[in-house]
């Protein structure tokens, strides 16, 4: 089961929709009742051409539309590697979707009309994939038959993204070009003859072939405690595990560690995973934990190396992505949940609004509305354990809620 | 040299990297059972929830799975899956509350089909939110997987319902990393879903890793059956109508879903064993849903469905 989380966002227009269908047809991953299904709506609607967004629109109301309003999610998968698909359209009043759909993502796809070049949702696409930090990017240069395959048109629209990566300020995102037709299926799942010019790999070659150096960063271990387990059986009559998520490293029996917020030192006495004891457990495993000292670990608590210690604040710098049709205003309350930790958050500073066009900011705004991304500072009630972003995804990121409300209302990156 | 080489020989014996799917829903589970004051586990009998039951294992262990089980029982259910159901729950040790919609049936609350595509299948969300109310969960634990169906891949893994069990689908709470949000109102409460992102597939691998025990209808079997309308039915079962002139033949067949008999079609397959069903899937070319008759009522059936509160 290893699995590879992919985002894509774009409009119908780019051939998103025939890419992914192509996807799913070269992969044998469309099964016959599903296709069927899709050729009688095409007719129906009087379209010449298999719409395979017919396979992702799922609701009533997309389908009435036309358009895609949520993050549409897209599984198939290979001999090699399943796949995931968290497909969301590429306009403004969408960039909600797109973060959320690339919060989970490992790599990304950019799709470029070929006739067109790089357009202004390329550079939005771009930007939440910088601000995101997925470092494993492909940009996916389509309908290469539309302009005969041309070298020098692949070659120019390839100057202009890295020329944009060049001023971007996140420097280890790997960015591959490929040279594709979705219609035809040149370079999506075969190779085509028709490009002898590009020497790279396949669309799909590429995202199998991923290993997790490509999409990883190195950063240093957080063991955010989800629940303590105590049996209280006859059996396990003093076992007192912490059961959580690994993240951004490895944990190894006998590792010296911090209990925060409490600065308590001690060492890892075993991990377990079900029945099992093991020496070592590994970056994204759910695990339990017991200590070779009686501290007192809860919920929200953090295991860390002794040596590598997170920040314990009071106020953070971050960047939004705002979620919600009541806008965010300076002085404003709302729940925090970091991790799995929670606080109270009031609002002390809307600095700017940064524009996803790389256009610039706008400073000391009166409010961020929906689908717009700036900067704040924030109050907490408590202290919590962070990291920046990029030095620590998992542990640079939260959620605000609407305490009226309860909805998640915005999604913030730690500066 | 050769030393540090059987050091590193052990060390890897006894590292473990959990699968990132299995990760992502004991990490689920985790949340449910710190976020919420009062969990149940749906359970049918039927693959998906089988899984989470060992999930639930994984993610508590050496602890007891924290919450109870609940099947909302048709009353048309294949009897395998009954007597399956109450052996497992044995073993474990767990609570298993059963709630049988043949009740609100009897009580007026609910009005049973009649005709040739009858099935009990609608019936449960009446009895599901009623046994909601009744014991006061807050979260329902549940195996449905966004592949599963295109109004499903539309579902959030931490789903809030209303009081009256609706899914408000225009209006989700974004998922974003791995946050969940189970902040709710009193009367609210939320469907969780920690196999989301699994696939058929990834389920029937997973059951033949583990050799967890699944119900016999999942393997070949020999059946009486019918043909209508393009699927297999089972006439060995007295809940399923059949027209006389309807013939039944005996066939290998197997099920690969297992819900209410009513609406459950069979398919042709030599798979006796759990290796076998694994390889039928791989190649399969008619999904999993392709076998369930509620779900060809409409294109836009389960999308209905849910917003009624089905799960």
């Amino acid at each position: 089961m290893n699995v590879l989380k992919i985002a894509t966002a774009g409009s119908v227009d780019d051939g998103k929709s025939t890419l992914i269908g192509r996807i799913l047809y070269d992969t044998k991953s469309l099964t016959d009742d599903k296709l069927t299904a899709i050729e009688e709506k095409s007719k129906q609607r009087g379209f010449d051409y298999l719409d395979f967004s017919l396979a992702t629109d799922g609701l009533i109301a997309e389908r009435e539309q036309g358009i895609t309003i949520d993050v549409a999610h897209i599984y198939f998968s290979t001999r090699k590697k399943s796949f995931i698909i968290a497909d969301t359209p590429g306009h403004v009043e969408y960039t909600r979707n797109m973060v959320t759909g690339a919060s989970t993502a490992q790599a990304s796809i950019v799709l470029i009309d070929a006739r067109n070049g790089v357009v202004e949702q390329t550079y939005r696409h771009f930007f939440i994939n910088n601000l995101l930090r997925i470092k494993d990017v492909v940009i996916a240069i389509n309908k290469m038959d539309l302009v005969d395959f041309s070298e020098e048109k692949y070659n120019t629209i390839k100057g202009e993204i890295e020329y944009l990566a060049s001023k971007s300020g996140y420097k280890n995102q790997q960015l591959t070009f490929i040279p594709l037709s979705a219609l035809q299926g040149d370079n999506v799942v075969d190779k085509s003859e028709n490009t002898p010019w590009y020497t790279g790999e396949t669309l799909l070659h590429h995202l199998e072939n991923l290993q997790a150096t490509d999409i990883n960063e190195v950063s240093q271990v957080r063991f955010p405690v989800q629940t303590v387990i105590r049996p209280k059986t006859a059996e396990f009559h003093d076992f007192r595990g912490y059961a959580g998520k690994i993240y951004g490293g490895d944990l190894e029996v006998g590792d010296e560690i911090s209990v925060l917020p409490s600065q308590t030192k001690s060492k890892i006495k075993t991990i377990h995973f079900f029945d099992t004891e093991y020496l070592k457990a590994k970056n994204g495993s759910s695990v339990t934990i017991t200590l070779e000292d009686n501290v007192n670990v809860s919920r929200g608590d953090m295991l860390v190396k002794v040596a590598e210690q997170p920040t314990v604040t009071k106020q953070l710098n971050a960047t939004v992505c705002w979620m919600d049709k009541e806008p965010l205003q300076a002085s404003q309350k709302y729940y925090i949940k970091h991790g799995v930790n929670d606080a109270q958050a009031k609002i002390t500073q809307l600095s700017s609004i940064i524009k996803t066009d790389f256009s610039g900011k706008i400073d000391n705004p009166t409010a961020l509305k929906l689908n717009e991304i700036g900067d704040i500072q924030l109050k907490l009630s408590k202290p919590l354990l962070v990291d920046a972003y990029n030095k620590n995804k998992s542990n640079g990121s939260f959620i605000l809620i609407n305490p009226k409300t309860n909805n998640t209302v915005g999604v913030g990156f730690i500066r | 040299m050769w030393f540090a080489y059987l050091k590193d020989m052990i060390m890897n014996q006894k590292t473990i990297q959990v699968d990132a799917l299995e990760s992502e829903a004991i990490y689920i589970l985790r949340e449910v059972v710190a976020q919420f004051e009062k969990p149940v586990l749906l359970f049918s009998g039927g693959k998906d929830s089988i899984t989470l039951v060992r999930l639930a294992q994984k993610a508590f262990y050496p602890a007891k799975i924290p919450f109870p089980l609940m099947h909302i029982d048709t009353g048309h259910n294949f009897p395998e899956t009954i007597e399956f159901r109450d052996r497992l729950t044995k073993e474990l040790g767990v609570e298993l509350i059963v709630r049988n919609v043949q009740d609100n049936i009897d009580n007026g609350s609910v009005k049973e089909e009649t005709g040739k595509y009858a099935s009990r299948n609608m019936l449960q969300t009446e009895t599901l939110l009623d046994a909601i109310e009744e014991f006061g969960f807050d979260a329902c634990i549940g195996g449905a997987r966004r592949d599963e169906e295109k109004a499903r891949a539309k579902e959030r893994i931490f789903s809030v319902r209303d009081d009256f069990g609706q899914w408000d689908e225009k209006n989700q709470r974004p998922e974003v990393f791995d946050m969940l949000n189970g902040k709710i109102d009193l009367g609210q409460n939320v469907r969780v879903f920690p196999i989301s992102n699994w696939t058929e597939l990834d389920v029937w691998s997973y059951i033949e890793k583990e050799a967890i025990e699944i119900p016999s209808i999942y393997f070949a079997h020999k059946r009486n059956i019918f043909y209508r309308d393009g699927f297999i039915w089972s006439a060995d079962d007295a809940v399923v109508y059949r027209d006389e002139e309807e013939e039944v033949v005996e066939q290998m067949v197997r099920f690969r879903t297992v819900g209410d008999m009513s609406c459950t079609a069979a398919v042709l397959s030599d798979a006796v064993d759990i290796a076998k069903v694994v390889e039928e899937i791989r190649d399969s070319s008619i999904s999993e849903r392709g076998a369930r008759i509620d779900d060809k009522r409409s294109e836009a059936a389960m999308e209905k469905r849910k917003q009624q509160g089905y799960f």
